[in-house]
């Protein structure tokens, strides 16, 4: 049974391509935009994208995305609802370009637990999901949920961080399906100016140990640093400045169609470092 | 029918937590990875610490010469008379340096930090009681520290903020969500998140991921040990029930473990009933919650249907918390411990019959307990006896009782 995902990466590797990811916070500023977003970003030149699931206490974002979260819950935004958005937006696809576009959630363990695994894993599938990120939920606790994932052709996408040592992020690697997430910097989500010294050196070291696709996330911002990484990584995530974004368009309540149109224009430019 | 033994299987209650930091199904570690490097690192140089007698004759030392403890076993004798049936007595947490139980764990911790080198403290603090204990600890050690608050909690704890900052602490206003302890919460874990190769977090009560249950509840154990100790001593038996309130619940933990395998001891935990049952009016996760995971841990939580953490209540910023420690969710679940909730107005009510029977002001999380225990003693006979922990002194509750009664300290 073939994953959006693995297809994905073995027809880039196949043709030297190297993948932007954007993140987008679902609901954010409403579900029907994310719903247009999803097949605009891919347009604009995205080749994976990870939604955010809205949770309420997310200890690993800075505060952009933990204010686009708070907002997407105070507007009513629930699990059900970002689910029923991309389910939407496969729905929609006239044009077929969504058939083979793989969308990953990033979604906090206490959502999943809440439903029941089984029922979350289940509800995902159905609705066109091809992975999930669950950041609170390191390796030594994953190990049923990647079980019951990859009975339904789901990916856990796990991740390694500049503190996780050598050894141990080659056991990550491991157990990590879809492809790998490194995370760029020790710390919360959010754009930062300079990336660390040793990210290009600790991602090749890995990459030599093990032949899952490498993506990297956390602190990317514009197109320059999306090139710099894309020498290194089968991916590139941008979240926080496509969330600032969102964020500023839901406080002008600007119209859904220019929010569309304003993302549709960055990611472009961002992927414009892959070239 | 199992034929274990409910003495064995309590004993083994008091082995926990396992390799994975469980208290059963309770605990573990639900944090980003970025954090499990740090969580390995300090769970190993705890183990080495605490099987290191210069370590434990340092914290002793300090517990000794500068917290003043032992604290006193006080028989309330009036209090005893108004309850009208068991003795009652106090644990007196209160007379501690800084006001409350707080600081055994704070030093504990700042001690540790030192051992690994860590050279920057952060903390969070609901009622600031933890805050001052950890500000406390740093201007001690000379030691970097930053307290984060909610600010909601800001402004009815004062008198904490302005010590705090005295001391030399700075004290940051988290303004995201309920702008209280769990929100604090938050924002010292994303400080945590990209400090953690100099900064020790300092956790203030026995929730969060492994090892952080168990360094609190062990820090804090002192108290109950030292209850049991001039129990004996005193009555020459041991207590009949042991109150202590619980937000996070690190100073019921620290009361209670030292009693776990004393089956004739009953535990009871009083948590914040706020204005009532009704959802986002109280703060009782263990009677009216269910388990799921916040901050690190799988315990007993107040989460909506989607598993979004619920808004909740208490008069008391210190109980103002939507967790509890896994510990208290397996003790629960294992029928070793029992969980009640008390209201604003039983606590408050509490407060002043404390102040008017005995010339002790407790703090609001502490009047609690006091309103429990007196349940507790009622209707017991004359030669029980249970012990409340006074976990802390009201003083920094007077701005905030003052403005309920409609008075003002201007």
């Amino acid at each position: 049974m073939s994953n959006r995902i693995d297809a994905f990466f073995e027809q880039a590797r196949a043709s030297k391509q190297r993948a932007l990811m954007p993140f987008l916070t679902a609901g954010d500023p409403d579900l029907a935009a994310t719903r247009a977003l999803l097949p605009a970003v891919f347009e604009a030149g995205a080749g994976l994208v990870e939604v955010g699931v809205p949770y309420s206490d997310p200890i690993a974002d800075g505060p952009v995305i933990s204010a686009s979260y708070h907002r997407a819950i105070a507007r009513g935004v629930t699990p059900t609802g970002v689910l029923e958005a991309i389910r939407g937006a496969r729905l929609d696809d006239a044009s077929g370009r969504l058939a083979t576009a793989p969308i990953v959630t990033m979604v906090s363990y206490s959502i999943v637990h809440r439903r029941g695994v089984d029922a979350y894993l289940r509800d995902s599938a159905a609705a066109g999901v091809d992975g999930l990120i669950v950041p609170d939920l390191p390796v030594e606790e994953a190990a049923t949920l990647a079980a019951k994932a990859a009975a339904l052709n789901l990916k856990l996408i796990q991740l390694v961080t500049p503190t996780t040592p050598r050894e141990r992020a080659a056991r990550i690697a491991a157990a990590s399906t879809g492809f790998l997430y490194y995370v760029s910097v020790a710390g919360i989500t959010g754009e930062r100016r300079d990336l660390p010294d040793d990210l290009l050196a600790n991602v090749a070291w890995l990459r030599e140990r093990t032949s899952i696709p490498i993506c990297i996330g956390f602190g990317v911002s514009t197109a320059e640093q999306v090139r710099q990484l894309a020498g290194v990584a089968d991916g590139v995530i941008v979240g926080s400045a496509i969330v600032r974004r969102l964020s500023a368009a839901a406080e002008l309540g600007t119209p859904r169609a220019e929010v569309v149109a304003d993302i549709k224009q960055f990611v472009k430019e961002l992927a414009g470092g892959l070239e | 029918m199992s034929t274990t033994a409910p003495a064995a299987k309590h004993a083994a209650a008091t082995q926990m937590p396992d390799a994975l930091g469980r208290f059963g199904a309770f605990g573990g570690r639900f944090v980003p990875e970025t954090l499990i490097d740090a969580l390995r690192q300090m769970a190993e140089e705890y183990e080495i610490a605490k099987a290191d007698p210069a370590f434990q004759a340092t914290l002793d030392g300090y517990l000794l010469d500068y917290v003043g403890r032992p604290s006193p076993l006080f028989h309330a004798k009036r209090l005893s008379e108004h309850a009208g049936g068991a003795a009652v007595f106090l644990k007196r947490e209160d007379l501690n340096h800084t006001g409350a139980h707080k600081i055994n764990n704070a030093l504990g911790q700042v001690l540790l930090a030192k051992r690994m080198g860590k050279t920057r403290i952060i903390a969070e603090t609901g009622a600031g009681q933890h805050g001052v204990a950890t500000a406390t600890a740093c201007a001690l050690f000379g030691l970097d520290c930053t307290v984060y608050m909610g600010a909601e909690d800001i402004r009815r704890q004062k008198l904490n903020v302005f010590n705090m900052r005295t001391l030399g602490a700075s004290v940051v206003a988290v303004e995201t969500g309920s702008r209280t302890l769990r929100d604090a919460t938050n924002e010292a874990m994303r400080d945590w998140m990209g400090s953690s190769s100099t900064t020790h977090y300092t956790i203030g009560s026995v929730v969060g991921p492994h090892p952080f249950p168990m360094i609190v509840r062990d820090f804090q154990a002192v108290i109950g040990r030292e209850t049991r100790r001039q129990s004996l001593e005193k009555l020459g038996r041991l207590p009949n029930a042991v109150v202590a309130c619980v937000g996070g619940g690190s100073n019921a933990a620290g009361m209670f473990y030292p009693f776990i395998e004393d089956l004739t001891v009953e535990l009871i935990g009083a948590e914040a009933g706020g204005r009532g049952p009704s959802a986002g009016e109280h703060a009782s996760s263990l009677t009216q919650g269910r388990p799921g995971v916040l901050h690190g841990s799988f315990s007993y939580v107040l989460q909506d249907v989607d598993g979004q953490t619920s808004d909740v209540h208490s008069i008391s910023a210190g109980l103002d918390y939507p967790g509890v420690g896994p510990e208290h969710s397996f003790w629960k679940e294992i029928g070793r411990a029992r969980y009640e909730s008390v209201t604003d107005a039983e606590a408050l009510a509490a407060y002043n019959l404390l102040a008017r029977r005995e010339g002790i002001l407790p703090a609001l999380e502490s009047s609690h307990a006091v309103a429990q225990g007196c349940k507790e003693a009622a209707g017991r006979d004359a030669d029980e006896v249970v012990v409340v922990c006074l976990s802390g002194r009201g003083d920094k509750d007077a701005y905030e009782i003052a403005r309920l009664r409609g008075e003002s300290m201007e």
